[in-house]
């Protein structure tokens, strides 16, 4: 037993503890414990009173007991009894029982913040900041409710000690954390700010713990702090060695608070005052000459410090982002760590070079030290500097040296650890399918990934290569040559025999011409494989054995006799055996012509966001893959899939996708939804649908009229339990999450659309919304499109369609909820179906909310629904036209409006914009040549109203008279009103 | 600069002085003790002092027989953080004089005051290594005249049999 050198022993616990140490067993100590608590117990039931000292030394035996992992529950009371002793000795241990034996137990806590709050009023430094100590490590709720208005007031007090100050600010920050609704700085803001200034380094140091967790929160309100910390960093990195005396550690000025502030600063943009950005840019500066600088001492304390301030500094320079002089510097001296002889520089030289990758000012300075990288990869010891080292090559790969970068990679996997490996396979995929240009390429690192890595490889990663090989008609015969060379291996992993499958099945005939691949070769190969393989990969080869009797009838007989085997036809699992008979069945009774149908290729896969890089993220939680990652994968992820022409008109794209499947495919589409145009027969869908569990492929979108029309007749019945009624249900949405008023510009939005039906209705940083309608009779549907123009995923997206007021008896309107997800870079689609009851004045509103990085996003439009879309043109010759004019001859069924030209008054665009309003245009009426006149017939369901429009263009003063005349005096008024803003 | 908590704990695996900064349930806590323990005791000497773990990251450094061993948050810096476990291990070692694991292990509160000196809430409090041993030697004088107030001892308690 050693001896004690300060303060009191307490001789009872010191024997006790040598006495648990001498046990030579577990059970031994248990015993002695028992023994121990037993005797406390007793002393504290006893009848004798305790005395402080007694007290104090049995509850610090029992907190030793507690501390060796054995329950403790009593001797609450006593430690409580003794926050109240007078004796600064049994004070402190009661607080200390208190701090690492919290006990919830209200009745306590209310004896607790008693004790606590008369320490706090005692004006005893000493005692005040035991108490603070206590409640810093204590940090409840109820601590926070009965402390959170006393300690700001501590803080800045002129009167504070400073070591109080201290404790003070830390406590504030731990109930900040803890209840942030509690703690109302407001008034004390300033003053807590300029605790920055204050003269006592130890205050400024825990000062600024509390102001940074403030800043982030409020950045606005603590942003005078920003050139406070400037100035002060300025005179910590500008001082001697010396002149911090106490607050120098190893030669390095204040390192912690250099620290402090650099990371202060990260919570806000470039300071815009020109002299602190100056001074600041000095800092940093000096900070990078420093490290270049001989040390001043060979101390391994000395290094870390000042490189602990280095590399907060190189933090700050990438946020900042702004500076390419100094991201580059930062770059260098990074790379010169990436050699340094202490593991620990080398671990925090890669991980920080991790972020400078993403930045377009260093990015190419990263790629200088790939062969650096590279060599880390292969001969460090230590598996966590590997994986900063794998993580580094992720993130500096370009086009430039993916190939290197792969195949390092790859090599890097056959000796990976088990616990990197998933990651890994993900990481190749993606860099692979991103920078292919010669998809040969592609195909070959992936099924090494299988080969060397199958058990990680998850299904996104064998699902992508499939889609992108039947969406390449290039890269077929190259896939099926190779997979067929990969399934020799007398054990290849399973993920190879599905892969195989799978593209056999398909484009198995691009290599059956050479006699050593011909079909029935092909067959037994795979065959070979089917015994050893689980459920669902059986199910997907009996599916390409099907196919193969397609492809090559000559295989019939024999994969007949294979499907017709007990084994097949009455196996335990359901599956296989429903697929062995349907396919048995379908192969001897449908033609030719049949089994071509429903066997044939499959079609493109629809374009989605890569489904690896989704799983990447989330295995790297959001925020791990950083926006110009994602953004540069967008951009290159096109080229990957072939499809050049992606224009920014997003309702270009959108039409484009909805006639045709568009050409480039993303592999995790299958879940989600079967391929556009993919439409089933009932033998077919387990075809089409080897993946999905997913049931119906999604309705062709085909816009043809016949369908159109049929479609519209029936709006509603798929769609019962899934409608959005017309009449909003916002009043049952929790208060805060109301539909916002309509945006100021939404009339102007809607206006844009009364002569068109297509266009992007709205855009902002965030999203797009494309829109496309069709109208027919009373009838319209109307594709939006949102579109997330950032790399970050919407949460909780919904959009609500409602029709205010009376517009609700008027017009219906239907749709499906849409997706709640939206992938950055993705796009939705949501389809409207409109019936027009009768005339309308007002639109419906589409009210969008959804989740950006947290913020809730909550935006009300106006949708372009006008009157006029249900127009059906009607000819007449002149004669009828003045004839039908005359007749609607009642003041109120006439409108008109004369008013000044907005627009170009040129003739071809005066009649294009008539033509888009849906009305005839009528030549040879008017007897004046200049003038417009225009018949048409709105058909609502109840009934239909006649209109005759008249535009009188007047070049000379550059305004129009509009006339317009309708069988019913409120359409009349709604069409002047929506027309005069056309022209 | 947060750290969740901090283990100090023996090349045999035991436990010597625990300190979380942020509120776990005591499972919790016997788990991540339990996995992290385990962890570290099998990184071999050369291996880098950092690790990620969870979403943490773990910090630790070897003295003699103990493990030093803090977890702070992703965007901390792990070099500082080398540094205040130094730090700590200085203080222990002025205020004991050549502090050695049965130092810590008799007097524990000890190790729990100066600590609480040192870190706050997780946070940095004083780093000035004078002023931190100024505050517990102040304590430890209020200690001493509350000893002379003191009346004696039984001599039973003396020797330690109670």
């Amino acid at each position: 037993m050693p001896a004690v050198s300060k303060g009191d022993g307490m001789r009872g616990l010191a024997v006790f503890i040598s006495d648990i140490r001498n046990c030579k067993s577990k059970e031994a100590e248990i015993k002695r414990i028992n023994k121990e608590l037993a005797n406390i117990r007793s002393k504290f039931k006893g009848d004798k009173a305790l005395d402080g000292y007694s007290k104090k030394k049995y509850v610090c035996k029992l907190l030793f007991i507690f501390l060796l992992g054995h329950d403790i529950d009593f001797g609450h009371m006593e430690a409580v009894n003794l926050l109240s002793s007078n004796k600064y000795t049994e004070k402190q241990i009661g607080y200390l029982f208190i701090s690492v034996l919290v006990n919830s137990n209200s009745e306590l806590i209310r004896l607790i913040n008693n004790a606590i709050k008369n320490d706090l009023s005692s004006r005893n430094p000493t005692f005040m900041c035991l108490a603070l100590h206590c409640i810093a490590n204590v940090g409840s709720r109820e601590m926070a409710e009965a402390f959170a208005s006393e300690i700001p007031r501590i803080l800045v007090a002129g009167d504070t000690m400073d070591s109080v100050k201290q404790s003070a600010a830390l406590c504030l920050l731990r109930l900040y954390k803890t209840s942030p609704d509690l703690v109302l700085m407001g008034e004390w803001t300033s003053r807590v700010v300029h605790l920055l200034n204050d003269q006592h380094m130890g205050v400024v140091t825990a000062a600024i713990s509390l102001i940074t967790c403030l800043s982030q929160k409020n950045p606005d309100e603590f942003k005078t702090c920003v050139s406070l910390a400037v100035s002060r960093l300025s005179r910590i990195v500008s001082s001697a060695s010396t002149d911090l005396q106490d607050y120098t550690y190893y030669f390095v000025p204040a390192p912690w608070l250099s620290c402090k502030l650099l990371r202060l600063l990260q919570c806000y943009p470039p300071p815009e005052d020109g002299a602190v950005k100056g001074r600041l840019v000095e800092c940093l500066e000096t900070i990078l000459n420093k490290a270049q600088e001989p040390p001043k001492s060979k101390k391994v304390q000395h290094s870390n410090a000042k490189n602990a301030i280095l590399f907060e500094a190189i933090s700050l320079i990438i946020h900042y982002d702004s500076e390419p002089n100094l991201l580059v510097r930062a770059c260098n001296q990074l790379g010169q760590f990436l050699q340094h002889r202490e593991t620990n520089l080398r671990y925090l030289a890669l991980e920080s070079m991790c972020t400078l990758a993403s930045s377009e000012f260093s990015h190419e300075a990263v790629k200088t030290h790939i062969e650096t990288v590279i060599n880390a990869l292969k001969t460090e010891r230590d598996v966590s500097v590997r994986q900063r080292a794998a993580d580094l090559l992720y993130a500096m790969c370009d086009r430039s040296n993916a190939k290197q970068i792969v195949a390092e990679m790859l090599s890097y996997l056959e000796t990976a650890d088990y616990s990197i490996r998933e990651e890994m396979v993900l990481k190749v995929a993606i860099l692979a399918e991103k920078y292919a240009v010669d998809y040969s390429w592609y195909v070959d690192t992936i099924l090494n990934l299988i080969r060397i890595a199958g058990d990680y490889v998850s299904e996104e990663v064998w699902y992508r290569v499939i889609q992108i090989v039947i969406n390449r008609d290039d890269v077929q015969g190259y896939a099926a040559k190779t997979v067929f060379e990969a399934l020799q291996a007398p054990a290849c992993h399973e993920n190879m025999v599905k892969v195989g499958g799978y593209i056999l099945g398909e484009f198995g005939n691009l290599i059956a011409g050479d006699p050593r691949s011909s079909p029935l070769v092909q067959f037994n190969l795979l065959h070979s494989k089917f015994h050893l393989c689980s459920v669902p990969t059986r199910a997907l080869l009996l599916s390409a054995y099907i196919k193969f009797i397609n492809l090559f009838p000559e295989t019939k007989p024999t994969i007949q006799e294979v499907l017709r085997c007990d084994s097949q036809i009455r196996n335990s699992d359901v599956e296989l055996q429903q697929r062995a008979v349907e396919y048995l069945k379908l192969s001897s009774i449908a033609s030719t012509d049949v089994l071509a149908t429903v066997l044939e290729e499959m079609p493109p896969f629809p374009e989605r966001e890569s489904s690896i890089l989704a799983k990447l993220k989330k295995k790297k939680g959001p925020g791990a893959v950083s926006v110009t990652e994602l953004e540069d994968n967008k951009r290159e992820g096109g080229e990957l899939n072939g499809s050049s022409d992606r224009g920014p008109d997003i309702a270009a794209m959108a039409a484009s996708n909805a006639s045709t499947p568009s050409p480039s495919a993303d592999l995790l589409g299958i879940r989600s939804a079967a391929p556009v145009g993919a439409a089933p027969t009932s033998a077919g869908s387990l075809l089409v649908d080897v993946f999905s569990e997913a049931g119906p492929a999604a309705p062709s979108l085909a816009v043809n009229d016949d369908g159109f029309l049929r479609d519209l007749e029936q709006p509603t019945e798929a769609s019962d339990a899934l409608l959005v009624e017309g009449s909003g249900d916002s009043d049952s949405a929790p208060p805060s999450e109301d539909p916002a008023a309509p945006l100021s510009e939404a009339d102007e939005l809607l206006n844009k659309f009364v002569c068109k039906n297509n266009g992007v209705l709205f855009e902002n940083q965030l999203l797009q919304i494309g829109i496309k309608s069709e109208y027919r009779q009373n009838l319209g549907r109307m594709y939006l499109f949102y579109g997330n123009k950032t790399s970050v995923q919407f949460a909780s997206f919904s959009t609500t369609v409602t029709c205010p007021g009376e517009l609700q008896s008027q017009l219906n309107v239907q749709t499906k909820p849409v997706e709640p997800i939206v992938e950055g870079g993705a796009q939705i689609q949501q389809v409207l179906n409109i019936e027009c009851l009768t005339d309308f004045s007002d639109a419906p509103l589409l009210n969008i909310k959804f989740r950006y990085g947290g913020a809730l996003q909550n935006l009300t439009l106006k949708l372009p629904v006008t009157i006029n879309k249900f127009f059906q043109p009607t000819e007449m010759l002149s004669h009828d036209f003045f004839q039908r004019w005359k007749q609607l001859s009642q003041p109120q069924q006439e409108a008109q409006k004369i008013f000044k030209a907005n627009h170009s008054m040129d003739t071809e665009v005066l009649k294009a914009k008539l033509l888009g309003l849906g009305m005839a245009l009528l030549d040879n009426v008017d007897p004046n040549p200049e003038n417009y006149v225009c018949a048409g017939v709105i058909q609502t369901k109840g009934q239909q109203v006649g209109c005759l429009l008249r535009l009188e263009p007047n070049a000379q003063a550059q305004m129009y008279r509009l006339t317009l005349r309708c069988s019913k005096d409120s359409v009349s008024r709604r069409l002047c009103e929506l027309l005069a803003q056309q022209f | 600069m947060t750290m969740q908590f901090m283990l100090l704990f023996s090349r045999q695996g035991k436990l010597r002085l625990q300190k979380w900064y942020v509120p776990l349930s005591d499972k919790e806590k016997k788990k991540i003790t339990r996995e992290l323990v385990q962890t570290v005791l099998a990184r071999k000497p050369k291996m880098c002092s950092f690790l990620e773990w969870r979403d943490l990251k773990i910090v630790y450094k070897r003295y003699a027989s103990l493990y030093f061993c803090c977890a702070i948050e992703d965007q901390d810096n792990e070099l500082i953080t080398l540094e205040i476990i130094h730090r700590y291990v200085e203080l222990l070692d002025k205020y004991f004089g050549s502090v050695c694991e049965l130092d810590i292990i008799f007097n524990f509160e000890k190790a729990y005051f100066i600590l609480d000196e040192f870190l706050l809430g997780g946070e940095a409090q004083e780093t000035s290594k004078k002023n931190v041993l100024k505050a517990i030697e102040q304590a430890d004088l209020l200690q001493e005249d509350a000893k002379e107030a003191e009346t004696p001892r039984s001599v039973l308690e003396e020797i330690g049999l109670t």
